[in-house]
């Protein structure tokens, strides 16, 4: 760790300009207009780089020299760590989160026992059931009275039943593990408030994979079992790699429908496009429009370098810090020609939302279709979708390491 | 247009599939890619770039 005693270091994160919702701090696109990477300063003090631009963002995160092992010195803790934890044969437990925060080969070797789930083909054929998700879900929107909150009646019921769908998790339980993943990626939980959370859910997805250890069945839960039972992977591994799949197949994915309605309910122009499109391309385009304008994970993608990397004028040394912070990336003006305008019609499909490198989201063909799926019904259905409330009393996640609305008050 | 796909560096994200179908396919059993035409013709080519591009573990390579 690197303390300086030269002139003060601008801190990371930073807070978004009042009245820009959708925008991401302008301190970050100030500091990407200077340089592709510069010094910054963390809560804790440490110093690592922040990489602003998106082409270096890209080569770093592809870069084999740089690790996303949390346990190593120098990476650049996003909040107070929790305990060290031992194991009982000596072992230091890593912090929970299973494969995200390691490196190949282990990583590797964990990423692929639930890969084959996520293909595209796979996917694909989940589409007809995430469309009556989808369909269900709106018949009792228009049921019910209005206006209603999105989010609670729509954008976390959608991606919460799929991903329970999809792993073999009980929907009934949805409270518990929604309000315990909230606490994980609220960035100003406290250590023993984020343990907590954690401890819970690894309890409960480790209760499950007990069950289907004796019940095997359909979902993907079920497959780590298979793997346990072979001796490939460890029953808290197996319970670890559940909850990162629960937590991150519902939340980002639910916070995506949520803030990408209000952010088209403030482009209705775009949003008629969008609504009126016969071609399934342009809602698809649309998606990824999204992805790259909302980047809802605005607390940087964390690393450690390995050895000494040399990125323009500026020489990473082994043992420094690096973030990427991906959503001032995805409006580098040398990526994206007027970045900071939304215009669903682009191509933006090489946006970097879901990151880049080995660890790029494994979810990503699934939140693609879920997204298609939400974005191409619920505006067709409810073509009359408005705010119930003024935009400047909407509560924004500015506190949560997943950007997005607390609640959406609609009404039709 | 020659395609290499290195499938030791795959990551399985399935962007290529979803940028050349006709040229890339997944694994049933893991989601790594396979190359399904390792020299595809004019129509492809576009969709082989962004493959390319925008592969996350940089494991495609084009050779025109």
């Amino acid at each position: 760790m690197t303390t300086t005693h030269e002139a003060p270091l601008p801190e990371y994160p930073m807070t978004r300009a009042r009245g820009c919702p959708f925008d991401p701090p302008p301190d970050l696109a100030a500091l990407q207009r200077e340089a592709p990477l510069t010094r910054v300063r963390l809560w804790d003090g440490s110093t690592p780089w922040l990489v602003t631009r998106y082409a270096e963002q890209r080569a770093l995160l592809a870069d084999p020299r740089i690790s996303a092992d949390v346990t190593r010195p120098g990476y650049p803790m996003p909040a107070p760590a929790r305990e060290r934890q031992v194991d009982d044969d000596g072992t230091e437990r890593r912090p929970s989160l299973s494969f995200i925060l390691m490196d190949d080969p282990e990583h590797a070797r964990q990423r692929r026992m639930v890969t084959a789930a996520f293909t595209v083909k796979r996917v694909a054929a989940m589409r007809p059931a995430v469309q009556t998700i989808v369909d269900e879900l709106i018949d009792r929107l228009l049921a019910g009275p209005k206006p209603v909150d999105l989010v609670e009646a729509f954008a976390l019921p959608v991606p919460s039943l799929v991903i329970c769908q999809l792993l073999g998790v009980p929907y009934d339980d949805h409270d518990f593990f929604q309000v315990n993943s909230r606490t994980i990626i609220r960035r100003t939980a406290t250590v023993e408030e984020r343990t907590a959370a954690v401890g819970a859910l690894v309890g409960y997805l480790d209760e499950l994979m007990a069950r289907k250890l004796v019940e095997p069945g359909d979902g993907l839960l079920s497959r780590l079992a298979d793997r346990i039972r072979d001796g490939e992977l460890t029953r808290r591994d197996a319970a670890e790699m559940g909850v990162l799949l629960l937590i991150a197949g519902h939340e980002t994915t639910a916070n995506m429908i949520a803030l990408g309605t209000l952010a088209l309910l403030e482009h209705p122009d775009q949003l008629d496009a969008l609504r009126t499109a016969e071609d399934p391309a342009v809602v698809a385009a649309a998606v990824e429009e999204l992805l790259r304008y909302l980047h809802i994970t605005h607390n940087g993608r964390r690393r450690v370098a390995l050895a000494d990397i040399q990125v323009g004028d500026r020489r990473v040394r082994a043992g420094d810090g690096l973030i990427m912070a991906n959503d001032i990336g995805n409006r580098d003006p040398d990526a994206f020609p007027e970045p900071d305008r939304l215009d669903l019609g682009r191509d933006a499909r090489h946006h970097v939302a879901f990151g880049f490198g080995v660890h790029q989201c494994l979810g990503q063909p699934l939140a693609r279709m879920e997204l298609q799926v939400v974005y191409g019904t619920l505006y067709r259905r409810i073509p009359t979708l408005r705010l119930a409330a003024p935009l400047d009393e909407i509560p924004f996640k500015h506190d949560g390491s997943v950007y997005g609305v607390y609640e959406l008050p609609v009404t039709w | 247009m020659k395609v290499l796909l290195d499938q030791d560096s795959c990551v399985a994200s399935g962007q290529c599939v979803m940028a050349a179908p006709d040229v890339f396919d997944q694994r049933d059993e893991d989601g790594i890619a396979v190359l399904l035409d390792d020299t595809p013709g004019a129509d492809a080519a576009d969709g082989v770039r962004q493959a390319a591009a925008i592969c996350p573990a940089l494991a495609i390579a084009v050779q025109d």
